[in-house]
């Protein structure tokens, strides 16, 4: 929106509101807020007198704290923000983050936990299962099993049979190497 | 692959459900965080494109022999790292029992990066993220200081994450937050590696490709972001005269050795699950070149959006300087505009240069910005949180990004914990009828107690340790003797005939040159270099102290002597068992020389092949 005189009329007004609910005295008029240098940028001083004590200014920390106070009001009044509408040497007091009651992060952990902790039980209630099982089947395979062992050396290893040529003796350590089968 | 089943089900030993499952391993395992953070990194800074050239010259030269090396050695012999090395010879097992110190010195500090990377992910969750906005000091007139003087980021990385002491002598206390997401994250590593391969192998299918997936997205997104292609063609615009320089031969001879994760014994552990005739000279090609490629379609998106990070910060250092030269001259809004701010500041640094000056303007320099390169946590943690503060919708781009860390460094995960997990199966100190759960539950709960020193106040630092003394060094050393067993103690010829009857042909002259030449003398050369390098200065290490006068710049320090100690102590272990467990089999066999039954080395190979 382009700023006119009407916008300049809104910013006295909004000003003497500030000075209105800061000082609780229905004194301050809009003829008391007197603008002075007005810019193309639009940037301008501007000055609050007090018509009760022969057309004095108010001094400048009322002003600023009145402004402080309703900083909210008179932004939002104008469509802008801290940013927008800069007020020289009134800084902002800042807001602070809104905080839940159980920081968020904290939720997602929970989820997150709880999963791994469900599906590692259920894979070692499935363990503990399939070991039952395999117990009771591997007491009726135990004879086949020897069988199977000895074809695998016939079966398995050209190197074994071409270096059997060669004249050499089993190493005790390895021929007793009796791990067969990993149970699960 | 084309073996009965029956014959293999005899044999006892767990196998892959398919050969995908085997190779999505293998690159799970190669590809990690090194590939996303590292590898850009070094493009950039060692002149870009031109950085290629001594990539893929290592990458042929010192990279695909030693991964067929250790693909074919496992496969072979179908033994971990211990027992296999153990079966070349028994003067060689100190390889293999190093490999495996390395796995596990390496698997416990890794975990920890993990933990982080979870940190950040459960946190990304919130609006506004809570790395975008400083918090209050205590009586809320202003902001936090020491989130002032350094950034959002930093603060939430330095301080609310690591809480970390300004030295590394001052160990602090345990971070709560830390030590429950390290639970979590050796819950999940549990959960995936509870019954060995197979779990893993289920779990690859999704670590693996996950991350993929996620590349892709943040491509697209980050090709369409502003300033991406002022970042890509400061990636890769190349700068020949580089290559001049012996450091950056270094680095890419170091970086493929690194990235493809060799002499953990990791790789020879997934491949000792494969059945006994499966070509393991295209499956080392294969794992190599999509490692590679992964690196550079990693480096696409990455630095993409620190094209755009940069160009946003001129943009603001731009927009900063406009607005102060506006107040000061009074100007109407929108005079100057960022394309002809240039012109306007010479003008009125012509006309007015004390105002000017009083202004106190920053200079703005893309190429500033861009230099500002990172690699590493740095490059995750605080640069690319940055950025995706500036994305819109910045929760989904945080959460994506994270989780794809976390997919990448768990199936590298896997493959250290495979390369710990398997020799202790074969080792006879374990009974056979102890469940696997077990055993690896017990690995885990082991590991989740001593790496809860790194989630100390001074965690980092020591991470930092681990990761450049005991996950460099002994690395090189051991594949040194990885090479020179296999061609000189086992001869070349043995394993060459091996390689014959697993693929069917012959290994070619490239091989043959690369195995007994080539690769000892590069991997020699290597080491030499890396060792000079590092003992050229006293080791120091960048600290974050507040109170330090040139805050926010991290302070230098060196390193006291009991952690000079440390350090030594973490590279020498793994290489000292290869002199020791030698030196033990010689003394065993200079005593025992009078028994008849000992035996010549070559019977070891007949039953290394029975097994």
């Amino acid at each position: 929106y382009a700023w006119d005189a009407n916008e300049e009329y809104l910013f006295k007004a909004m000003v003497a509101f500030a000075m209105r609910r800061y000082s609780s005295k229905s004194t301050t008029q809009i003829s008391n807020v007197l603008l002075c240098n007005v810019t193309d940028r639009v940037s301008f001083w501007f000055v609050v007198t007090d018509s009760t004590k022969n057309v004095t200014t108010v001094p400048g920390s009322e002003v600023e704290a009145a402004i402080r106070m309703n900083r909210n009001r008179i932004n939002s009044a104008f469509l802008l923000n801290d940013k927008t509408l800069q007020f020289l040497e009134i800084s902002s007091t800042l807001s602070p983050p809104v905080e839940p009651s159980t920081p968020v992060w904290l939720i997602v952990f929970g989820v997150v936990l709880c999963l791994t902790v469900a599906g590692i039980v259920f894979l070692i209630v499935s363990g503990i299962q399939r070991h039952k099982k395999k117990n009771k089947e591997s007491s009726e395979t135990e004879n086949l099993e020897e069988k199977c062992e000895v074809t695998i050396t016939i079966e398995n290893g050209i190197p074994c049979e071409t270096l059997d040529s060669k004249a050499g003796h089993i190493n005790g350590v390895y021929a007793a190497d009796d791990e067969r089968f990993t149970s699960l | 692959v084309d073996v009965s089943p029956e014959s293999l089900k005899e044999d006892g030993r767990p196998k892959w459900d398919n050969k995908f499952q085997y190779i999505l391993s293998c690159i799970g395992f190669a590809v990690g965080l090194g590939n996303v953070w590292r590898f850009p990194y070094l493009c950039q800074i060692h002149g870009g494109g031109a950085f290629l050239i001594p990539y893929f010259i290592a990458l042929i030269f010192e990279g695909i022999p030693l991964l067929h090396l250790e693909l074919a050695l496992g496969q072979r012999l179908r033994k971990g790292s211990i027992g296999a090395w153990n079966t070349i010879s028994p003067y060689l097992g100190g390889v293999g029992v190093g490999s495996w110190m390395v796995s596990v010195l390496v698997s416990l500090y890794y975990n920890t990066v993990l933990t982080w990377v979870m940190w950040y992910f459960i946190n990304s969750f919130q609006e506004p993220l809570p790395w975008s906005v400083c918090p209050l000091n205590e009586n809320r007139t202003g902001l936090n200081e020491e989130c002032y003087e350094s950034t959002a980021v930093n603060y939430f990385w330095y301080r609310k994450t690591l809480n970390i002491t300004p030295d590394v002598t001052e160990n602090g206390t345990l971070q709560w937050w830390l030590v429950l997401c390290l639970a979590a994250c050796w819950g999940i590593v549990y959960l995936c590696t509870i019954r060995g391969i197979e779990t893993t192998g289920k779990a690859i299918y999704v670590t693996a490709i996950f991350p993929y997936l996620v590349l892709t997205i943040f491509l697209i997104h980050g090709l369409t972001l502003p300033g991406a292609t002022e970042g890509l063609a400061y990636l890769f615009t190349p700068n020949l005269n580089v290559l001049k320089n012996p450091r950056v031969w270094l680095d890419a001879a170091t970086q493929i050795f690194f990235s493809l994760s060799l002499a953990f014994g990791g790789l020879i552990a997934f491949s000792s699950y494969n059945p006994p005739k499966n070509d393991c000279e295209k499956d080392a090609v294969t794992v190599a070149i999509v490692n590679c490629m992964t690196s550079l379609y990693a480096s696409i998106p990455v630095f993409s959006v620190l094209g755009f990070k940069a160009t946003t910060g001129y943009w603001d250092c731009l927009d900063r300087n406009i607005i102060s030269i506006i107040n000061k001259f009074d100007l109407p809004e929108q005079s100057i505009m960022r394309q002809n701010y240039t012109t306007w500041i010479r003008l009125l640094n012509s006309s007015y240069p004390e105002k000017i000056a009083g202004l106190k303007l920053k200079s703005c320099d893309l190429q500033e910005f861009l230099d500002q390169s990172v690699s590493g946590t740095g490059l995750a943690f605080i640069v690319f949180t940055q950025a995706v503060i500036l994305m819109p919708g910045s929760q989904a781009w945080a959460i994506l990004f994270f989780i794809m860390l976390f997919s990448l460094g768990l199936s590298s995960m896997f493959g250290n914990i495979e390369g710990v997990f398997t020799p202790l199966l074969e080792l006879q100190i374990i009974s056979k009828s102890t469940p696997k759960e077990l055993i690896s539950g017990i690995i885990c709960l082991i590991s989740f107690l001593i790496a809860l020193c790194f989630t100390l106040g001074s965690g980092s630092y020591w991470i930092d340790i681990f990761d450049s003394y005991a996950g460099s060094l002994p690395l090189l050393v051991l594949a040194f003797f990885e090479v020179i067993g296999i061609a000189y103690v086992y001869n070349i010829k043995r394993f060459s005939k091996d390689v014959k009857w697993m693929t069917g042909r012959q290994p070619n002259l490239y091989w043959q040159i690369t195995w007994r030449f080539i690769s000892p003398l590069l991997l020699l050369i290597v080491f030499v270099a890396f060792v000079a390098l590092q003992i050229q200065k006293p080791p120091s290490y960048a600290a974050w102290n507040p109170k330090y006068e040139d805050f926010p710049m991290k302070e230098e320090k060196v390193y006291p002597p009991w952690v000079l100690a440390i350090c030594v102590l973490l590279a020498v272990l793994p290489c000292i068992f290869v002199p020791l467990v030698a030196l033990f089999h010689l003394i065993k066999r200079m005593l025992g020389s009078k028994d008849p039954s000992s035996v010549p080395p070559e019977v070891f190979s007949c039953h290394g092949a029975n097994s």
